[in-house]
């Protein structure tokens, strides 16, 4: 039994401490002193308890950066560049979530959302700051049940109750499927640190019972980040949740599950990685275009080269997850479950730069998890602005935004946009690095262009329903011409983040510099 | 100043726009034109400059570059910000300038929403701008997205005629076009070793012969989508015809030359065997282009898609010269771009501005009898119509004779077969000449106006015997400037090719150059 270092560890959890903290003074605020206060006072006090206590925990990360990495307890507690980098992405997005939520009515129990609010994202931040199998699991619940409880908190409301069961019935399964897999590991491995997971796999080879439990694992994450086929919760849960829940859903939760299950499958995993290539037409054509269209067909029957391992699954689910979540995407009316469908192809975008599972693919899927962050999150917070005054989230409810919403429409473009992958927005860059970290994997062949294409191609398909939306938002007259005005900050946090999402795009550069190095010591 | 800064000027010129006040529609436009006009200035300058000095620079430096800004961007992929000009963008450039002037002008009109018609038009000239002089791959394709956007806003806002349809066609026409670019641009920039976007330097790592043969088509038809090459021509005339007069001038005039130059700049330079293997396809493939878009043209009841198809006919012309692979033909591929912009801007003003903003039609048979009532149209429409059949002393001549003879020494048949489409060229545009600014008589005897009219639910105008039925706004001052301006470029350009034409040959000579 080693000893614990106590002291050590404490310091490594400031920032998580001080949130506990801050969760139950906004708990004790609002169930002592704010009982006969007004909603919105209640609101906007608890919410600005929350704000400052995300703000002083960003202090000890801050200062936690450029020190040397520390590993705690055999891997329980990781302290690196890159945990502490995306624990502030974290504080980031329930920073911008907690501003939204506090323009929003979050019915009568105010404490107790934001507190839920804060313990999730403590869920976030060991998930991120993890690399033992069961602390994974530890914190993918924490966070997964406080947002089961966020998503209903409309209590009013049936849509709210059914996207809570229905997001709660998955997510208990996935669960299942998630403990039984890391359960084959462990019971294989006798190990529950990924890094010595890694090496008893490297050394004994795989069996094919850790197949099964790659499997199970991939099945398990696939569920949390919503990935086709495991994607059928989202879009209930998505429309269904009050909108800020849904926000940190789709952002917070997706890139610390994102973040965490890319450390399992390229730690862990990293022996069973297997390979997904299509050796297309390139190396072999030399006849006629005739000669082309033949040989694209037999290349179509032969030229896949798939061996087992995770590449392989990812491949196809992150394929299915383009292709499905854009199409479907086209014929939603309600802009929450477009964005749902939406953000399910960008997991599949997502999937393509860990399948390349280099430096420059994993620098890049950590690249596109914080633009993609950032760009959500603003979307769901006008999203969640404009629609409580608007009527509701349907797309008829934001034609003439332009017009009774100038500034926020504004916004709402560039995240759309950035969303559409065009330049020079951050989503534009961050795609573009994904796939061409995908391309850089095999120069020479282009194995993995198959899945460059489809997601090139898909992106074409999904500018038409980021269009339509915008159509709805520029184009079309407004129902009435009242104007819709919002508070000054939600406005102006908002446009911070719509200017994060700008630079990011036209100066990736530094971002880059700082997860290069970081990657590289991984 | 360095002509780069006509980008700059019109992005302030976007944001500046945005910053006035909703309701001062006078400052605003004249906000715009003054941006657009110091654009046109710097970039004027900077060609005269550049004609002077051409042939020292080359003698000196071997290439005719001229760089305006080389910096790096984003190190990890080594892309740079560089931006250049040479004789064969610099022509481009400075129809972007003149378009840009003129459009504004002529949406002088335009009334609703007047803040955001000039963001978004001013943003798009930027782009057009900046591909323009893009000489790093990455940053050409960031600006070629970029100009994709704006397009859509404006047709969709301020267009007709099925105007969502039309918007969401071009953008998604265009935007396919582009994925292709982009699967074509990381497969290059990875074969060629991943190091640099530039696209000088890509050129100096020729990839082997069999990946060039599948990687240019990639390339190649990704941008001639927006060239409007044949058969995925179809957004074009859809798309001009549902555009605002402005956009209209812009789209054919400037947007669909950042295809056919972007297929000149980057897959041409950087896959010549790929051309090699594949310019009879392209060639011919123009032909059918040329001959196709002009039939069409004249089978048209609607003098707004008569324009629309002949720019299809017309940009067959450019497709075909590039094909050639040979001194004149490119040459004449590069001035047609220039000629086709002015002489394409030109129509679509008389068309959708002078003609369909004042009688609110455009169907030939409801037309008619127009040149008492707007003469300075008819004598637009008759100058433009008239450079557009190439005729003699028009840039329109000297830009097509030189494709032709470039497209003889390749196959007497490719130039027999574009040849084709001059007579009905002739015979479409002296028939919408005729129908609009003539064929009083006609309607009057049959009475099918009047008729025309009340099928369209709109009041039967003015039809007193004797007198003209039409009772229009004269032609107002902008319109004149800029009618003016644009029919001069023909002339000047028709009379004096060599003040544009030197520096083209000069640089296609070094391009060809640096293919073998």
């Amino acid at each position: 039994m080693m000893a614990v270092p106590y002291y050590e560890v404490f310091k490594a959890l400031g920032a998580e401490a001080m949130l506990v903290v801050t969760a139950f003074v906004a708990l004790t605020l609002d169930l002592v002193w704010l009982r006969r206060a007004g909603m919105k006072t209640r609101s906007r006090t608890v919410g600005s308890v929350a704000l400052v206590g995300l703000l002083a925990s960003a202090i000890p990360l801050w200062r936690q950066f450029g020190q040397h990495s520390l590993v705690l307890l055999g891997g329980t507690l990781v302290v690196n560049g890159l945990t502490t980098l995306f624990n502030l992405v974290i504080i980031t997005l329930t920073l911008v979530t907690v501003v939204i939520s506090m323009d929003f009515d979050v019915g009568r129990h105010v404490g107790e959302y934001y507190a839920t609010l804060l313990f999730g994202a403590i869920g976030m931040m060991l998930l991120v700051s993890t690399e033992e199998l069961i602390t994974i699991f530890v914190a993918l619940e924490l966070t997964s049940i406080c947002l089961y409880i966020l998503t209903a908190f409309h209590k009013g409301e049936l849509r709210s109750q059914e996207a809570a069961v229905k997001y709660f019935m998955f997510g208990a399964i996935s669960s299942a499927f998630l403990l039984f897999g890391l359960g084959y590991v462990y019971g294989l491995t006798g190990a529950t640190n990924l890094r010595e997971v890694a090496k008893i796999i490297q050394t004994s080879g795989a069996s094919p019972l850790m197949a099964v439990a790659l499997l199970f694992v991939i099945i398990g994450f696939g569920f949390k980040v919503a990935i086709v086929p495991f994607h059928l919760w989202a879009p209930d849960a998505y429309e269904g949740a009050p909108t800020p829940v849904t926000a940190f859903i789709a952002t917070g939760s997706k890139v610390a599950s994102f973040f965490v299950f890319a450390k399992v499958m390229l730690l862990g995993f990293g022996g069973m990685q297997g390979a997904a290539y299509h050796y297309g037409v390139s190396a072999t054509w030399q006849g006629s275009v005739v000669d082309l269209l033949g040989q694209l067909g037999t290349s179509f029957r032969n030229g896949f080269y798939f061996s087992s391992g995770w590449t392989m699954l990812l491949a196809v689910t992150g394929a299915a997850s383009m292709v499905l979540g854009n199409c479907v995407a086209i014929v939603q009316r309600n802009v929450k479950r477009l964005l749902a469908y939406s953000s399910i192809a960008h997991a599949g975008y997502i999937l393509v730069g860990l399948i390349a599972a280099t430096q420059m693919g994993t620098t890049s899927v950590l690249f596109y998890l914080i633009v993609y962050g950032l760009t959500n999150l603003g979307a769901f917070g006008v999203v969640a602005a404009v629609a409580a005054r608007a009527g509701g989230d349907d797309v008829e409810n934001f034609n003439g935004m332009a017009r009774r919403a100038p500034f926020l429409s504004l916004l709402m473009l560039v995240f759309i946009l950035s969303l559409a992958g065009i330049p020079p927005l951050g989503g534009f860059f961050g795609k573009f690095y994904l796939f061409a970290a995908a391309v850089e994997r095999d120069p020479q062949s282009f194995g993995l262009l198959w899945l460059v294409m489809i997601g090139v191609l898909m992106s074409a398909v999904s500018l038409y329903y980021y269009l339509i939306l915008l159509k709805h938002v520029y184009v079309l007259p407004p129902k009435d011409d009242t104007v819709i005005a919002t508070p000054t900050y939600v406005n102006l946090v908002l446009a911070a983040t719509a200017l994060a999402v700008i630079l990011l795009g036209v100066f990736p550069e530094p971002l880059l510099a700082l997860l290069k190095p970081l990657v590289a010591r991984l | 100043m360095r002509t780069d800064w006509s980008i700059y000027i019109s992005f302030i010129g976007a944001g500046l726009v945005m910053l006035l006040p909703r309701n001062a529609k006078t400052l605003i436009r004249w906000t715009a034109l003054l941006t657009g006009s110091i654009g046109l200035l710097i970039a004027l300058t900077g060609y005269f400059a550049y004609n002077a000095t051409f042939s020292d620079l080359i003698k000196s430096q071997g290439d005719g570059f001229v760089t305006l800004v080389n910096r790096p961007w984003i190190s990890a992929l080594g892309i740079h910000y560089h931006l250049a000009v040479d004789g064969i963008n610099y022509p481009l450039v400075v129809l972007n300038g003149f378009v840009c002037v003129t459009g504004i002008l002529f949406s002088w009109n335009i009334e609703e929403r007047v803040k955001e018609f000039f963001a978004f038009f001013l943003t798009l000239i930027a782009a057009v701008y900046g591909v323009f002089m893009a000489m790093d791959l990455f940053l050409l394709f960031v600006f070629y997205e970029l100009a994709i956007i704006p397009k859509y806003f404006i047709i969709a806002i301020w267009g007709s005629t099925r105007k969502e349809y039309g918007a969401m066609k071009l953008v998604l026409y265009s935007f396919i076009g582009s994925a292709l670019v982009l699967i074509g641009v990381l497969a290059l920039f990875f074969a060629a070793g991943g190091h640099s976007f530039g696209i000088l330097e890509l050129a100096k790592h020729p990839l082997s012969p069999d990946l060039q043969r599948w990687m240019f088509p990639l390339l190649f038809v990704g941008f001639a989508v927006l060239a409007g090459m044949w058969p995925l021509h179809t957004w074009a005339p859809m798309g001009h015809v549902a555009a605002p007069t402005a956009a209209s001038m812009l789209l054919a005039g400037v947007v669909m030359k950042l295809g056919s130059y972007a297929c000149l700049r980057a897959a041409m330079l950087l896959m010549p065997q790929g051309l090699e293997y594949w310019k009879w396809w392209i060639a011919w493939i123009a032909v059918i282009g040329i001959v196709y878009g002009a039939a069409v043209a004249f089978a048209q009841k609607d003098f707004k898609f008569i324009i629309g198809y002949s720019s299809v006919s017309h940009m067959g012309f450019v497709l075909l010269g590039l094909a050639t692979l040979n001194v004149k033909g490119i040459s004449g591929a590069v001035l047609q771009m220039f000629s086709h912009g002015v002489i394409a801007s030109l129509l679509f003003a008389v068309v959708g501005r002078m003609v369909y903003d004042r009688t609110h039609t455009r169907q030939l048979d409801e037309l008619g009898g127009l040149r008492p009532v707007i003469p300075f149209a008819f004598w637009t429409f008759l100058i433009a119509g008239a450079a557009s059949m190439g005729l003699p002393g028009f840039s329109g001549f000297v830009a097509e004779i030189q494709v032709l003879i470039g497209a003889f020494s390749m196959s007497p048949w490719l130039a027999a077969g574009a040849g084709l489409s001059i007579p009905i060229t002739v015979a479409y545009i002296l028939n919408a000449l005729h129908k609009v600014f003539f064929a009083e008589e006609e309607h009057a005897g049959h009475g099918s106006a009047a008729h025309a009219d009340e099928l369209h639910g709109r009041d039967a105008r003015a039809t007193g015997a004797g007198e003209s039925r039409w009772n229009l706004p004269p032609i107002t001052c902008p319109e004149m400037v800029a009618g003016a301006i644009l029919m001069s470029l023909l002339v000047i350009i028709g009379i004096y090719p060599s003040i544009m034409l030197n520096m083209i040959t000069a640089n296609v000579e070094l391009f060809l150059r640096g293919l073998r």
